[in-house]
């Protein structure tokens, strides 16, 4: 089993197919199988045990990807924002490397020990020559295809690793083989060390639809670039698409009818925003997909249909399904378990366990966090409705602990996001010597919104136990967020009780 | 054969090739064509041919399952013979359309 069978297949059924564009620049399904024969060949060559990326979105994701698959050695693509000292640390982690990076970082990093240091140019030139070589890459499913780096936002990053057979079954689970039209097109906009990016490459080839990248999100970008390529599916998370409705809302004969399937995950999305994108578009299909970096992407999906369903429903328990994140996939198994690790029933918070070939719950080093049982203990705080319906609350680690009370920052940022002049706010607990922990608010108004704490503080008081009512308010011009629309409670904490910025 | 997920066959009487998805945990007499199929790497003795009663032929990207529900197969590469477990050739699995997600 090997990532390399996708690829195989594809060049095989639709060889002339686009497989990825890039500008004016493409590569088909042939074109991109013996880039990767070319890309192994030049991989061996290094004595490099592992191939890693420092760049945005090119030509060079996919080479790369599936040449390392080629090759027999992981992939690991970093985060392009790191600097030189950043990426030294990583590099240490998985030398000797084979490091392709954007040409304007070369200087910066050709120094780094442990690592041989490739022109993005000059690695895809050499790829995209000679014939394809003998196809001998290993059948082990066990073998590492892919290292990413977490995000990190709550520590320092780890790699999880995603070995073939993850990935492949990811794959065969959730994608039927050449099931997308020859006109079909999915925008690209997340970066290439995003799990979303990752599973979108592999996901692509084997549905057979073309890839359009789009090397840094803007919302002008995105949609000059999705009606000009008639882009049919894209994937963004919600702080893209809260951009993408705010410029489109300005428009007037806003046009994206040719975008049939948008999906979104890989963080909370408000819901003011899909309602209104759901409005905005009214023929497109939503798709909200929740999942890991150590799943292999997506666990569950709430279905173009199940957002119909929910929208349309006069039922409170259906309509409250559009901020869940609909059903596991086939090939997935969910439960939710209390501290203890005992199963709870429909209903009940607790932590998400998932099990299935997909899943890994590996990290470099660090071993599998996988249980005796099979599952995959989470992190992540959730609930299960009668139906299956998955409800997320927050990350398990951010959960506050006030005065032996238990309570999800999510439950009290939905409340206030509900205020009308609330644009976004987080939650989080502070140091507090009476009760442990005490509830603090960080809340962003709306441009023309106005309210006071007070008010505030007695909105929420209306719908939560006063237990639950934020102590501290403060007001900020905007939330921290990574670069893939994740907020980033640390800082906020970090912020707020004074330790640095 | 014994085989297990994961590991990769192919026909010794016409093009096709596969991948074992789900396989009984004893050898399986698993045939293409009329014929046992062989490891992918076993270039086939060249005594065997098609039989015309298994020429169905397999498609790319399709699974294959028995009646049983032991066996499942994923065709890797195209080809005339029609596959099968022992005597009963296997049927062509229904895909469940799901959204796409990333």
């Amino acid at each position: 089993m090997n990532l390399m069978m996708l690829l195989e297949m594809a060049a095989g059924a639709f060889g002339d197919r686009t497989a990825v564009r890039n500008g004016e620049d493409s590569l088909t399904y042939s074109e991109l199988f013996a880039a990767a024969g070319n890309a192994a060949v030049e991989i061996r060559a290094s004595g490099a045990s592992r191939v890693a990326l420092l760049d945005v979105s090119s030509l060079a994701v996919p080479v790369a990807l599936f040449g390392s698959a080629w090759a027999g050695v992981p992939f690991a693509p970093l985060n392009y924002r790191l600097t030189a000292e950043e990426v030294e640390r990583l590099v240490a982690q998985i030398s000797p490397c084979f490091l392709v990076a954007s040409s304007e970082r070369v200087p910066d990093l050709v120094a780094t020990e442990g690592a041989h240091v490739v022109a993005r140019e000059d690695f895809l030139g050499g790829a995209r020559q000679g014939e394809v070589p003998a196809t001998d890459w290993g059948m082990d499913p066990d073998e590492i295809a892919i290292l990413l780096f977490t995000s990190g936002t709550t520590g320092p990053p780890k790699a999880a690793v995603l070995r073939h057979k993850h990935l492949v079954s990811y794959i065969l689970g959730s994608v039927e083989f050449m099931s997308a039209d020859e006109s079909d097109a999915a925008l690209m906009s997340v970066p290439p060390y995003h799990i979303a990016g990752m599973a979108a490459v592999a996901s692509s080839v084997y549905s057979g639809r073309r890839i359009v990248q789009l090397p840094n999100f803007d919302a002008e970008a995105w949609l000059k670039l999705a009606r000009g390529e008639k882009v049919s599916h894209a994937f963004v998370v919600p702080t893209m698409l809260a951009r993408i409705v705010e410029i489109l809302e300005g428009e007037i004969g806003a046009d994206l009818s040719q975008l049939r399937a948008l999906s979104y995950g890989g963080g909370k999305m408000p819901h003011s925003v899909i309602e209104h994108a759901m409005r905005l578009f009214p023929s497109t299909d939503f798709t909200n997909a929740y999942g890991l970096t150590e799943t292999s992407s997506t666990l569950t999906v709430l279905t173009p249909n199940d957002h119909r369903e929910a929208a349309a429903s006069e039922e409170a328990t259906v309509r409250r399904r559009l901020s869940s994140v609909g059903q596991s996939l086939p090939g997935v198994e969910i439960e939710i378990r209390d501290e203890a690790g005992q199963a709870l029933p429909a209903g009940e918070h607790g932590e998400i366990h998932v099990r299935g070939d997909q899943v890994s719950g590996e990290y470099l080093g660090k071993g599998s966090r996988v249980l005796e049982d099979g599952f995959f203990p989470t992190r992540d705080g959730g609930w299960l409705d009668e139906g299956g319906y998955l409800f997320l609350t927050g990350r398990v680690d951010d959960i506050i602990v006030r005065g032996g009370e238990n309570m999800s920052p999510g439950e009290i940022e939905d409340v206030l996001l509900e205020h009308a002049a609330v644009a976004d706010c987080c939650v989080v607990g502070v140091p507090d010597e009476q009760w442990g922990e005490a509830v603090a608010a960080v809340v962003v108004l709306h441009g023309e919104g106005q309210a006071e704490a007070e008010e505030l503080r007695s909105f929420a008081r209306q719908q939560l136990r006063s237990s639950r009512t934020p102590e501290q308010i403060e007001f900020w011009p905007e939330l921290p967020y990574n670069e893939t629309g994740k907020v980033l409670r640390r800082v906020v904490r970090a912020k707020l009780t004074g330790e640095g910025d | 054969m014994h085989v297990k997920s994961g590991t990769r066959i192919r026909s010794a009487v016409c093009s096709s090739e596969v991948m074992v998805i789900q396989a009984p945990d004893a050898d399986a007499d698993i045939r293409c064509g009329g014929a046992a199929m062989l490891p992918l790497d076993e270039e086939p003795a060249g005594d065997a041919s098609l039989d015309p009663a298994a020429k169905e032929g397999t498609q790319i990207g399709k699974r294959y399952v028995d009646e049983g529900g032991t066996l499942e197969l994923l065709c890797t590469k195209p080809g005339e013979g029609s596959l099968a477990l022992g005597d009963q050739l296997l049927s062509l699995k229904e895909a469940k359309p799901l959204p796409s997600s990333d």
